[in-house]
């Protein structure tokens, strides 16, 4: 953090994304790059499992395969995926957004992340230790848990809830960096209603893991002792209680479903702007909506639990569910009073943008579904389910996460992605995300339990098509990671605002020096969003801007 | 946020045609909600019709809703666009606090409603039976019977294993791995387990209950439609959860009385579990896979019924 100069730096070396860095840009990469090499092996078990399910027999793995495939799908897309590749973003976009150099916090900043490469080794050794990979779902429900057939102590379900553990641990460190830095590290004149909605949303969904990411290491280390040392917190033969693991569980799980796609709302809430040449409409009650879900999300875990628990509390967190529908629909009906009357361009990172929209919007929907008792009594742990979280993971959250690497790619490498090769990216990730999660839901209505190896064969036909889906998502891929190997290495030059956006990373350099803006912070003196207002975002910002153009006339 | 420029007036034409949308949309969102029920399987208990009305109601109400963010954003797209090398910034529209109060609100009233309609379905459903009433598993009671026995429901003992059901009615001296109701009769179910967690789930009755270990659960339900249904296990119980599965036959009362004598009759037997025949085959294949928990031993029942015929649901 030496560096003041507000002229672009040579572009890096490639070694230093290998290496102990403390530059939250680094390690905004290094999160990104080793979230999308787990997303590519979970993606990959997902084949399998859907190739098992083309036919009703269980006759493509053995069924304790089957059961470790979809164990670690889940555990990997969520812990080594969709955390991890959004606390990239974090990294990458926060300070440069609020004007700070790095992160509060940067040493732990990288601990945090040298964490997720620990873990997610001990998650791909259970694969070759004697007992297999955990099998009893990403949930881990006890006693089927607790279930060790071998009987050693290095055994696939203790290195799972060990990587939890860590996941956790990583993922608190995180939060108090990202809580920090959006609280203490704001350039001048940022109050909180000048404050773009993404660290809105970070801020919130921060917030989130410092609350409910005790209860879940908590309740993990409890299955650890069970496991291991033989006591009987969940052990009912010992006197102890498997329901209260699923509260602990819950009690964070739920709200890592708003960890999740609040920030994918922050990303929305940045991009509808920009590709519709028009301020957010309503920002500030998109912002506090953020905290809304936030008290809301706590509030509402017994939902996933409704089968187990007593009609007294099934009427009380059916309404707490329903209530969230409508800070999240404020935030919906906001997107699309900013597309009305805009200036749309269809770039990729907006297709992605309105893709992930319409699937939310379904998935909301069917949320409400699942909200009300007598429904969800019929559908919960079903395939319906499945596919109603699948819409709000795949089809919302990693749509709204590919749109914000389109968008921001040439900030931080400096290079343009090409648009061919993300349309087609896009076209395919939207068809055959639909294809794929679509069909699960008439499964579910019709009675097929989730985490089946076989099935009956009433089923045969929407599951042929849901696997179909899955090959096409497969394939999808591909577009996305040749267009970020090839651009990354040849694409055309970024200028410093390739999308003519408005934003404080938007007056760095492409991609920003080491320290951001150094000792020249810029004073801010309007609210973000302020397309077609001709009032500038900071003092002084022609004059940055006619710098920033200089200088990339001239390298 | 009220410093939005004056919308335009729309015109009687763009009125009209407005609302003719807004007619098509709700006439297609009946629709959708009719064809709601043709998704379930069929109705074969009194708590059915409850669940289905609710499903068609919140797929009516949904329908109309997707259907109007997807008209919106598809109008934006075809009319909203930038003109090609428009570079230009729309009108700064910020927002608009009446339009911010109305899409909270109508949300807000449209939720609670949905929400004080399933607690009506909730609260009849809890008239019915099928709400459970839980308690310790212990000793004494299972020697000293139930409190149930006096009441005019059949009572069934439901015993979920890794991996096969059992039913035991007490009183009859009956035991079967598969599931005989009497219709239109109400039944008291006790269901426990001996290892893990299930669930007790039959798709055609609408109603789902975890089986706790460690608990006994009382769980009523009076089935409605003479049939053979599946009972698949809900909750995720290891190896052979997918083959957990036993045949649910709802029968007129004389079938069902004969049933139980008959069954009364009849010698102890090894009752159904798929999983104990894979596992044998596992086991003469050779190694396969990753360890597993040895299946229970087949219930010995008198009846073991089939999990082979044709299903209803």
């Amino acid at each position: 953090m030496t560096s003041t100069a507000l002229v672009p730096e040579p572009l890096p070396s490639w070694r230093r994304y290998f290496g102990f860095s403390t530059d939250a840009k680094v390690i905004g990469i290094q999160y990104i790059v080793v979230a999308f090499f787990f997303f590519l092996i979970a993606g990959l078990l997902a084949m399998i499992i859907r190739g098992e399910l083309l036919t009703p027999a269980s006759d493509l793995v053995d069924r304790t395969v089957y059961n470790g495939l979809y164990t670690m799908h889940g555990t990997i897309m969520l812990f080594l995926f969709t955390f991890p590749v959004l606390n990239g973003l974090n990294n990458l976009l926060i300070p440069p957004m609020i004007g700070a150099p790095d992160m509060a916090f940067p040493r732990l900043n990288a601990v945090a992340f040298w964490m997720v490469p620990v873990f997610g080794f001990l998650l791909i050794a259970s694969f070759f230790v004697p007992s297999g990979p955990a099998t009893s779902g990403w949930w881990s429900y006890p006693p089927v848990s607790l279930q060790n057939p071998l009987g050693q102590l290095i055994n696939g379900e203790f290195l799972w809830v060990l990587a939890v553990a860590l996941s956790g641990i990583s993922s608190i460190l995180g939060a108090v960096n990202f809580v920090t830095t959006i609280l203490r590290m704001r350039a001048p004149g940022m109050g909180f209603f000048r404050m773009p909605v993404f660290c809105w949303t970070a801020l919130a969904a921060q917030t989130l893991q410092l609350i409910g990411l005790p209860a879940l290491t908590g309740g993990a280390v409890m299955l650890l002792m069970d496991l291991t040392l033989g006591t009987s917190f969940y052990r009912p033969e010992g006197g102890g209680d498997p329901v209260l693991y699923q509260h602990f569980f819950w009690f964070y799980s739920h709200p890592a479903v708003y960890v999740i796609i609040l920030p994918a709302f922050g990303i929305f809430s940045e991009l509808f702007p920009v590709y519709s040449r028009k301020p957010l409409f309503g920002y500030v009650y998109v912002a506090v909506a953020s905290f809304i879900i936030v008290g809301l999300g706590l509030v509402v875990w017994v939902h996933h639990i409704f089968p187990s628990v007593a009609q007294w509390m099934r009427n009380l967190f059916m309404v707490t569910t329903m209530l969230i529908a409508v800070p999240t629909g404020v935030k919906v009906f906001a997107w699309l009073g900013t597309m009305w009357r805009g200036k749309i361009k269809l770039t990729t990172p907006m297709l992605f943008c309105i893709g992930g929209l319409i699937n939310f919007v379904f998935a909301g929907i069917t949320g409400v579904m699942l909200a009300t008792v007598p429904v969800d009594i019929h559908v919960s742990n079903t395939y319906f389910v499945v596919g109603h979280f699948h819409y709000v993971i795949y089809g919302a959250a990693v749509m709204g996460i590919f749109a914000a690497i389109y968008h921001w790619f040439p900030k931080f490498t400096g290079r343009m992605p090409y648009e061919g090769l993300g349309k087609l990216h896009f076209v395919l990730t939207f068809l055959g995300a639909n294809l794929n999660f679509l069909p699960m839901h008439p499964l579910g209505l019709m009675g097929m339990p989730r985490r089946v190896s076989s099935y009956d064969p009433e089923f045969a036909f929407w599951n042929v098509l849901a696997s179909l889906g899955a090959f096409l998502l497969g394939v999808s891929i591909i577009p996305f990671l040749l267009n970020m190997i090839s651009s990354w290495v040849r694409g055309p030059r970024a200028n410093h605002n390739p999308w003519n956006a408005i934003g404080l990373e938007w007056l760095l350099p492409s991609p920003p020096p080491e320290d951001n803006f150094g000792d020249h912070v810029p004073t801010v003196i309007s609210r973000p969003y302020g397309y077609g207002k001709d009032e500038p975002l900071v003092e002084h910002q022609a004059e940055i801007e006619r710098a920033l153009t200089l200088a990339e006339a001239t390298r | 946020m009220s410093s939005s420029s004056p919308l335009s007036r729309p015109g009687s034409f763009s009125l009209i045609a407005l609302a003719l949308w807004i007619g098509l949309m709700v006439a297609i969102s009946v629709w959708m909600a009719g064809q709601a029920q043709h998704w379930l399987p069929v109705q074969a208990s009194n708590a059915a019709p409850l669940v289905d009305g609710l499903f068609r109601f919140e797929t009516g109400v949904g329908s109309f809703v997707f259907l109007g963010v997807v008209s919106v954003v598809a109008w934006t797209l075809l009319v909203h666009r930038a003109e090609k090398y428009d570079e230009s910034d729309a009108e700064p529209i910020e927002g608009n606090t009446r339009l911010e109060v109305i899409w909270t609100v109508i949300p807000l009233v449209l939720v609670m409603a949905i929400a004080w309609y399933a607690i009506q379905v909730n609260t009849k459903l809890g008239v019915l039976g099928p709400m459970e009433h839980i308690h310790p598993r212990n000793a004494q009671e299972e020697l000293g019977g139930y409190l149930g026995d006096r009441l005019p429901a059949e009572q069934v003992e439901v015993i979920a294993r890794q991996w096969s059901w059992e039913f035991r009615y007490p009183g009859r001296n009956v035991s079967s791995t598969e599931l005989h109701l009497e219709l239109d009769r109400p039944v008291t179910f006790r269901l426990v387990s001996e290892d893990v967690l299930h669930g007790f789930y039959i798709p055609a009755f609408r109603l789902k209950q975890d089986v706790i270990p460690g608990r006994a659960i009382n769980f009523n339900l009076t089935p409605t439609r003479v049939g053979r249904y599946r009972l698949r296990d809900s909750q995720f119980s290891g190896t052979w959860f997918a083959a957990n599965q036993a045949d649910v036959v709802v029968e007129s009362a004389d079938d069902h009385a004969s049933w139980l004598k008959q069954g009364a009759a009849a010698p102890l037997q090894s009752g159904l579990s798929p999983a104990v025949g894979e596992y044998a085959d596992r086991q003469a294949r050779g190694p396969a896979g990753w360890p597993t928990v040895v299946p229970a031993p087949p219930p010995q029942v008198n009846v073991p019924g089939s999990n082979s015929l044709p299903h209803d649901a």
